[in-house]
């Protein structure tokens, strides 16, 4: 298991490697410069020369690469263009925030989705299944900037019982999830967010526990007089595999932030400083947050892989 | 202030609204603004975001040597003294200018405000060996004071700026360029990234808290030295909401008070609920710079016949009537917008004439446009509607659109780099003389060293650009300025559709604002009840 565990991290090293180079590419193919931010429209030739050199970017793009990703190795990721702020800071404090909310959706999603699929797999065909079925096609299809705006047209706007925009009455410093005041700034969103996961896991769950419920196993189980309870518990157990990747990606996208859903609701996260930083190309918080929140991808696939192992032992490569 | 009290979801608002901000700021008067940026504009003097970043940073946290007259609104905001009390040509030099300073001002820091803080300032923007040096200071306001050769000290209070050129309108440029303290950034060790979470300026406001993405906090300036623009609340939250739904939602719901740029479409709701909507007249405009070298618009028959196919009525009913038709390069009520003799109105059968005359049917032309940005009002209806009205005529319009960043690229090399470009669909701000008429047809600002993005060259244009800058007094100064004006309508030199009236939205409590024509807005009368 040990040298299994090993042989997965040095995968992700040249994956890491191939996901810098292609962020830092990325960013370089859209249109606009990174330096129309600070320098005003009609900014002279002579300008822009001695701007673009203060910032390095009238370095070739390979040598701009190596540079970048030598400071990326020692953890400086550098300023950000717009605000002359430390990039690493930018990102984590908005990482912190996006985790907030993305755990919650997490609870949310896996427990509600989990609990629901099981018992529509389990109970396929029936009306319970008809109607979890339709409750994961709602999460699926309902966009979640639009069920975003609906929440707050209702429960800030019209009832005036949520706070419609923002993270606490005194900002992310002050805020404080344990308190009723700061708690009702994360509901909407948090179950905005949690609505696509929803469907998607009930779904996966569904067909994973139908799917094995089918086995012959099963059948023998039940020959051994295992109560139905203990039955369930094993067909969930050989569904896990399955469910659990599933999960695993989903949790990824969740810590990525969700652009539209923080945007809507003002959540300083990393999906709102992303939807800034593209808007303006400030490249440094652009290549940062891209390439932290791909290590996470790659760490998270990294840990399903070793629970599913866990989980299924037959899964264990070589 | 009028409560609509039978409005029960507007009174339920303004009392929830109320106790919001009773249990987040005490007794304390809290005035609450919902912006379109992104983010907190930079604190550390020449802010970003745009007109925004000065709007609610520059010149609360700051002053110029010169500042913008927004008390009334009625007619086109103007310059007035700031921190200098007076300005005036050198008699034997029409390159020095002499500036008198204002007396007993205090940085937020306490120190005094001399004229040694001037020559500081000029070097922070410029010099590049100056230990308070700053790039992108540099580069945000280099448009403005380039032309400063030097900066001379007088006497603690009289500075000498020596420019490069003969410049009559230098003045308006100074009213750009915001002076900081040298005593609080020398106590941070010249470290702008400490500085920009302790700014100290001379503003109407001093800084309280900065949380980056999320809010900006000043509090009142009580010993401002204008006891006019003592800040009539205590406090100023500044708040970054990019999205206008979510702006629309926060104010319907009390969380703020003041919101900038409602779409069309919220504002009946908004006013459903009790909220003020304030409009007026600035200098924008809304429009195409059409590229006069390598396509159709080379010939003045097809500008002219561009912006007589335009029905601004349409435009004006498609914005829900929130702004006014664009006949001319800026708003009407500008002191040297003039009478033009030729009217731009909806003439279809005027424009398939030209069309004919200049022998281009069907005309085709190429508009990049973008899908959002500064100032851009709803740029995609209003491309579509400017298309089909145009095609109408016998034009074969192709729109190519990108995004913000992208049309900004285009815009600043000027045609040369695009010239499969026939117009360019950029909002401009037309704040001062310079930027609302010289930039867009002097020869000496084709792209891109300037903003004349498709390289109008009229050396008659010229000639009188060079008479405005050598013209030291104002009234004969307004008379050139309204030829030219004139001189641009005449040839067409844009197409233009429309001058935005920016609508903001206030919450029933909140009185004393008065929108000027300006892109800048004063705050500080605002009470909040």
């Amino acid at each position: 298991m040990t040298a299994y565990i090993i042989r997965r991290i040095l995968y992700a090293i040249p994956i890491s490697l191939g996901v810098s180079m292609v962020c830092f590419a990325l960013v370089y193919i859209a249109p606009g410069d990174p330096l129309q931010t600070i320098l005003p429209e009609d900014a002279s030739a002579e300008t822009i020369e001695m701007v673009k050199k203060a910032y390095g970017f009238d370095k070739p793009l390979p040598v701009q690469y190596f540079v970048w990703l030598g400071k990326v190795m020692t953890g400086d990721f550098g300023l950000s263009i717009a605000t002359g702020r430390s990039v690493a800071d930018e990102v984590l404090k908005a990482l912190l925030n996006t985790m907030l909310l993305a755990g919650g959706a997490v609870i949310v999603a896996f427990t509600l989705a989990f609990a629901l699929g099981a018992t529509a797999g389990y109970f396929a065909g029936s009306l319970i299944d008809r109607i979890v079925t339709g409750i994961a096609v709602i999460g699926v299809s309902v966009p979640n900037y639009w069920l975003g705006i609906v929440l707050v047209i209702i429960f800030s706007v019209e009832l005036n019982v949520l706070p419609a925009t923002g993270m606490g009455a005194r900002g992310s410093v002050e805020f404080n999830i344990f308190r009723w005041d700061d708690f009702k700034f994360v509901i909407m969103p948090i179950i905005t967010l949690s609505m696509i996961p929803i469907g998607i896991i009930a779904r996966t769950t569904r067909s994973a526990v139908a799917e094995v419920l089918n086995l012959d196993f099963v059948e023998t189980l039940r020959a051994k007089g295992l109560r139905e309870s203990a039955v369930f518990l094993h067909v969930v157990r050989n569904a896990m595999p399955q469910v659990l990747a599933v999960m695993g990606l989903q949790f990824g996208y969740l810590m990525g932030g969700s652009i539209l859903v923080e945007t809507i609701f003002t959540w300083p996260g990393t999906g709102f400083l992303l939807n800034k930083a593209i808007l303006t190309r400030d490249l440094p918080v652009l290549q940062g947050t891209i390439l932290i929140l791909a290590m996470i991808f790659v760490a998270t696939n990294l840990v399903v892989d070793l629970l599913q192992t866990a989980v299924d032992p037959r899964l264990k490569r070589g | 202030m009028k409560l609509h009290l039978n409005n029960t979801l507007g009174a339920a608002m303004l009392a929830i609204g109320a106790l919001t901000t009773a249990s987040s700021a005490g007794a304390e008067s809290v005035l609450r603004v919902a912006m379109t940026a992104g983010d907190i504009p930079v604190t550390i003097g020449q802010p970003d975001q745009g007109f925004e970043g000065y709007r609610f940073v520059g010149y609360n946290l700051y002053d110029g040597l010169v500042l913008w007259d927004l008390s009334q609104g009625d007619t086109a905001a103007d310059i007035k003294p700031g921190l200098a009390t007076s300005w005036e040509i050198d008699a034997t030099d029409s390159k020095r200018w002499i500036v008198d300073l204002r007396q007993g001002v205090k940085w937020h820091d306490g120190c005094d405000f001399t004229a040694e803080d001037v020559a500081w300032n000029f070097d922070r923007i410029s010099n590049e060996d100056a230990p308070q040096f700053n790039v992108k200071q540099f580069a945000a306001i280099r448009n403005r004071t380039g032309i400063i050769d030097s900066v001379e000290v007088l006497d603690t209070h009289r500075v000498a700026f020596n420019t490069t050129q003969v410049d009559a309108l230098f003045p308006y440029q100074l009213s750009y360029w915001f002076m900081v303290s040298r005593c609080r950034l020398e106590e941070l060790g010249n470290d702008y990234e400490a500085y920009a979470m302790a700014p100290s300026g001379t503003g109407p406001y001093m800084f309280d808290t900065l949380v980056p993405q999320e809010r900006l906090e000043l509090v009142k300036n009580p010993d401002y030295w204008d006891p006019d623009r003592v800040p009539a609340h205590d406090r100023l939250v500044l708040l970054p909401m990019p999205e206008a739904t979510t702006r629309a939602a926060a104010l319907l719901s009390g969380q703020v008070d003041f919101i900038e740029a409602p779409s069309p479409d919220t504002i009946p709701r908004l006013e459903s609920a009790g909220m003020q909507i304030v409009t007026a007249p600035y200098p924008h405009n809304w429009s195409y710079q059409l590229n006069f070298v390598d396509g159709n618009f080379a010939s003045k028959e097809v500008r002219q016949a561009a912006n007589f196919a335009i029905n601004r009525e349409d435009v004006k009913a498609l914005l829900g009537g929130y702004m006014l038709e664009g006949y001319t390069n800026i708003p009407p009520s500008t002191p040297y917008h003039g009478t033009p003799d030729i009217k731009y109105e909806y003439n279809p059968e005027r424009a398939a004439e030209l069309l004919e005359a200049a022998g281009c049917v069907p005309c085709e032309i190429t508009l990049a446009i973008s899908t959002s940005g500064s100032g851009q009002m709803q740029p995609l209806p209003m491309n579509e509607l400017v298309k089909s009205q145009l095609d109408a005529v016998g034009f074969e319009t192709n729109l190519e659109v990108m995004d913000w960043n992208a049309l900004l690229d285009v815009a600043r090399p000027g045609r040369e780099n695009s010239p499969e470009i026939d117009g360019i669909n950029i909002s401009r701000a037309l704040q001062d003389p310079f930027s609302a008429l010289i930039r867009h047809v002097y020869s000496a600002q084709h792209g891109p060293k300037g903003s004349n993005w498709g390289h109008y060259t009229n050396p008659e244009v010229d000639a009188l650009i060079e008479e405005i800058y050598a013209e030291f007094d104002p009234d004969v100064q307004l008379e050139k300025l309204t030829e030219l004006h004139e001189m641009m309508v005449e040839e067409a030199v844009m197409l233009w559709i429309a001058h935005d009236v920016n609508p903001r939205a206030l919450a029933p409590n909140v009185t004393g604002f008065v929108q000027a024509q300006s892109w800048f807005q004063d705050l500080t009368p605002i009470v909040v009840e």
